[in-house]
């Protein structure tokens, strides 16, 4: 969907659906797909305990195709930590959604939603967490770019691990090279100290772009990867959310439509919701690699997460009543021009 | 640089003009390539640029310059290339060494850390820069800035990012005889009022707008975009009216085409 995956050293953004329920799936994805990988994984929260979001990592689905991808997959293929390496993440049942592939190995793997991940699975990889309430309690107040307390903190505690562990290349002896990856719970909410989803406006509405400046510096300078969510909907400066949108490289927003009317809408039955592709990066090359549909849905089904192409179900009742087949049309002017075919206007033509 | 973008703006890397305030727009889309063209057609044309890149690392931009022809880790060495990389001068202001601070290194974001909200420290640091120096064989000066749109978001004010023009056209433009050209993002629908206010002043001031917009239409994979070319005659003695052609483009891996509107090859 991303188009290949989310490379070393960029940041990832999803802007979160309004319960945050899906948002979740994904954040949880990112981090099981670490484990698999047997990539460092550093969790920040300021609501959850990072322990119980890892004990809900969702169970991989292997057989013994994966297990041999498995040993391929580990070794870790750059020499030049410059070089940008791709950590995909996919999660398609059916091959609905064509990316080109960029070489003929399997990227990502499968897992089942219904199982949680295995223990042991999860203490083969280290994991360093950063839980809000607690840090804030342990040292005293720092002052780093007159920034938000939480997020200064979350910076000096990322930058540490990425300087003692290694990730930027000091300390070359160590040990063999390996990918960090960062992932950030619902930044900018009001537990981290943020006032910027509770008001339009905020004291300090530089605080989050600071933070993600700093971030995308930390990122590019180590072998790290970082995914965050931030629950959009609830930020009220738009203007803070164009200018995070320009600080990130990747940004994704869902739309679940739990409680929307879009529930119900017929086009929309067999999913739970839509997928945004806000930006892809540019990253060493002019060109991006843009995927030819921009309308996307998603739905959870009982063991896996699928994204697919939005397709209009097919209209195949002649008795459909006037008012739900111009329903169809209001629904189809919201697609974008990916469906450039489709009718638009109120008017539905009868043939 | 792209040759098409050359023709189409009357330039060539062997008279470079002089003087000249150009500022790069773009509008639902990313003009970043219009940086690039610049990067390569200034150290083409011979001349010391300082480039402030503040949003990519210093490899992104050496990759693609590489695909247009021009190595800019030998324009470094050389001397014709001074490269701020804004990620990496900031990561070592805030977690670098003490005994660094104190040796009087320059520190040209210091604004993000402090209180005063005052780009002179910038201003500073692309002064010297592109200051003459005995022995220079460099006879063009250009200041090159990505993107505009940062400062904003590390807590400069707008009025502080429109003194720091200011200060940049008077030192290069005026004094130098040098070019300064800028990017910044942001479009008609754009939320953001201080971005809109900073652009909006820039572009009563800038010779050359060049405007990259993403099609009303939406998305499509033979045409990437719409190019304005606005030429300020209006502020030239003779006070004629400004020039303004429009024409599509596709960015390609090592070039970007440009077309007349509805001409795209895919449609001939």
């Amino acid at each position: 969907m991303i188009c290949g995956g989310l490379a070393v050293g960029t940041l990832l953004l999803i802007e979160e659906d309004k319960y945050g329920v899906y948002s979740n799936l994904l954040f949880k994805y990112f981090l099981a797909e670490g484990v698999v990988c047997g990539h460092d994984l550093f969790v920040a929260s300021a609501k959850e305990l990072p322990t119980n979001i890892l004990k809900e990592l969702p169970a991989p689905l292997l057989d013994d195709n994966y297990r041999n991808e498995l040993g391929e997959a580990t070794a870790v293929k750059s020499e030049d930590f410059q070089d940008f390496m791709k950590i995909a993440w996919r999660y398609q049942n059916l091959p609905k959604v064509e990316v080109s592939p960029t070489s003929s190995a399997r990227f990502g793997h499968y897992y089942d939603v219904s199982k949680t991940m295995s223990s042991e699975l999860l203490q083969s990889i280290k994991c360093h967490s950063f839980f809000l309430p607690e840090e804030l309690s342990l040292q005293p107040t720092i002052k780093m770019c007159n920034m938000n307390c939480g997020y200064a903190r979350l910076l000096q505690s990322i930058q540490k691990i990425i300087y003692q562990e290694g990730f930027d290349g000091s300390h070359p002896q160590k040990k063999q090279k390996n990918v960090l990856r960062i992932g950030i719970q619902s930044l900018g909410a009001m537990l981290w100290g943020d006032d910027i989803c509770s008001t339009d406006n905020p004291e300090d509405t530089h605080s989050l772009t600071k933070f993600l400046y700093v971030l995308r510096g930390l990122l590019r300078k180590s072998l790290s990867a970082c995914i965050i969510t931030v629950p959009a909907h609830l930020i009220q400066n738009k203007a803070i959310m164009e200018r995070v949108t320009n600080l990130s490289d990747v940004v994704v927003g869902l739309e679940s439509f739990i409680g929307s009317e879009r529930e119900t809408n017929p086009l929309y039955k067999d999913y739970h919701g839509l997928i945004h592709v806000h930006q892809i990066p540019r990253l060493n090359s002019l060109i991006c690699d843009v995927s030819d549909t921009k309308d996307l849905a998603f739905r959870l089904k009982r063991k896996l997460f699928t994204i697919e192409r939005l397709h209009l179900p097919p209209d195949l009742s002649d008795t459909v009543s006037r008012s739900s087949k111009q329903d169809l049309a209001e629904s189809a002017k919201l697609l974008s021009s990916g469906c450039g075919a489709m009718a638009i206007g109120k008017k539905h033509l009868d043939f | 640089m792209f040759a098409e973008l050359n023709e189409l703006l009357n330039a060539s890397p062997q008279r470079p003009e002089q003087g000249k305030f150009t500022l790069l727009r773009d509008t639902r889309t990313d003009g970043s390539f219009l940086v690039h063209h610049f990067l390569s057609f200034y150290l083409r044309a011979g001349c010391k640029v300082c480039f402030v890149a503040l949003l990519q690392s210093f490899s992104h931009y050496n990759i693609v310059a590489q695909k247009l022809g021009v190595s800019l880790t030998a324009a470094k060495e050389r001397g014709q290339l001074v490269f701020l990389e804004g990620l990496a001068s900031c990561l070592d202001m805030l977690f670098g060494e003490e005994e660094e601070e104190q040796a009087g290194q320059p520190r040209p974001l210091r604004f993000i850390s402090e209180s005063t909200s005052d780009l002179r420290a910038l201003f500073d640091f692309v002064r010297t820069s592109l200051a003459p120096a005995a022995g220079d064989a460099w006879p063009g000066r250009v200041l090159l800035l990505d993107d505009l749109g940062v400062l904003l978001s590390l807590g400069a004010s707008p009025v502080a990012v429109l003194d720091f023009i200011h200060y940049c056209r008077v030192a290069v433009c005026s004094r130098l005889q040098g070019n300064v050209v800028v990017l910044a993002h942001g479009g008609e629908d754009s939320e953001d009022e201080e971005n809109e206010l900073v652009v909006t002043s820039l572009c009563h001031h800038s010779d050359l707008i060049l405007w990259a917009e993403g099609l009303a239409t939406g998305f499509c994979k033979d045409v990437h975009g719409q190019l304005k070319i606005i030429r300020r005659a209006s502020l030239q003695p003779g006070g004629e009216r400004d020039v303004l052609q429009t024409y599509q483009y596709k960015i390609q891996d090592k070039n970007v085409t440009f077309f007349a509107r509805g001409l795209s090859a895919a449609v001939l």
